[in-house]
């Protein structure tokens, strides 16, 4: 099925195009359903395609020789994947997989290079989300670098809290992965969050008690 | 319906780990398969995601700002 024009529209890539333009494209998308906890592409396979999500959540990660997984980025609705291999047309630098039931559309790699080719105006477009990108993995970078575990953990339940944006449910093993450490080290960070009063938990659910206090801990940055 | 921890059929081997570490016997084969009865005793300790060998079990988290 193709893309419809409503979701090309709210796509950054397609900013600025009018509709008789976003319907001559709208054919070269086509729909996928994809299973929670399936693998969509493998780090070092070729670029073929570029995905937008329509539904549900799929990780970016990496995995270490000892198959440590460090998650780069959660694509949620309205987001996309696999840009940087599908402009470079270098290997995939991430492997990705579903965290849910997904939907997406998908265009294949020499169809998007044709629409930028043939509307030049997209260019911007192109840097702006790719731009995104670098920020989101600097900011990345930077908490790796600077931030302790606890700090870590911190942002992750300010960033995935309902209503800071689209609802994604995480589990202990996937904080892990989001923070770049084990998933024990996750268990003891919320336990020292509970007892400082930051958070609640109730079974599945994780309650942020102190939410100016748990940013604050956010921009506690360790340079030393 | 009381939320419970979700095996994922496809990546369950059946090999009993979970069975044998979930404290409050939430969990038993069938069918070769990990199988997830509802009970309140279930406190969402997380075991069972930890030691699948696996990465069958999710014991997912809901994140809510109170007020």
């Amino acid at each position: 099925m193709a893309a419809p024009v409503e979701f090309l529209q709210a796509s950054p890539y397609f900013a600025g195009m009018n509709t008789p333009e976003l319907e001559s494209i709208a054919d070269l998308f086509y729909q996928k359903t994809i299973g929670k906890g399936e693998i969509i592409t493998f780090e070092g396979d070729p670029g073929e395609a570029l995905y937008f999500v329509i539904s549900g959540a799929v990780k970016c990660f990496k995995n270490s020789r000892e198959g440590k997984e460090q998650i780069l980025q959660i694509v949620l609705p309205g987001g996309s994947f696999n840009d940087v291999a599908v402009f470079d047309r270098g290997p995939s630098p991430t492997s990705t997989e579903t965290m849910s039931l997904v939907n997406c559309y998908v265009i294949a790699r020499q169809d998007m290079q044709r629409i930028i080719k043939d509307y030049p105006r997209l260019a911007p477009n192109v840097i702006n989300v790719l731009s995104g990108r670098i920020r989101h993995l600097l900011a990345l970078v930077e908490d790796l670098s600077f931030r302790q575990v606890i700090s870590r953990i911190a942002r992750i339940l300010l960033e995935y809290a309902d209503g800071a944006g689209p609802k994604q449910k995480l589990t202990q093993q996937e904080m892990a992965a989001l923070a770049g450490t084990a998933r024990e080290v996750v268990g003891r960070s919320l336990k020292t969050l509970q007892e400082e009063g930051m958070i609640r938990m109730e079974r599945n659910r994780l309650i942020i008690a102190n939410k100016e206090g748990l940013a604050q801990m956010v921009d506690t940055v360790d340079r030393e | 319906m009381l939320e419970m921890p979700v095996v994922d059929l496809e990546k369950c081997t059946g090999c009993g780990t979970c069975v044998a570490a979930c404290h409050c016997g939430a969990i038993i084969i069938v069918d070769g398969k990990a199988t997830i009865i509802e009970t309140k005793v279930c406190g969402w300790c997380g075991v069972c995601e930890a030691v699948c060998p696996q990465g069958a079990l999710y014991c997912e988290y809901e994140i809510v700002i109170e007020g």
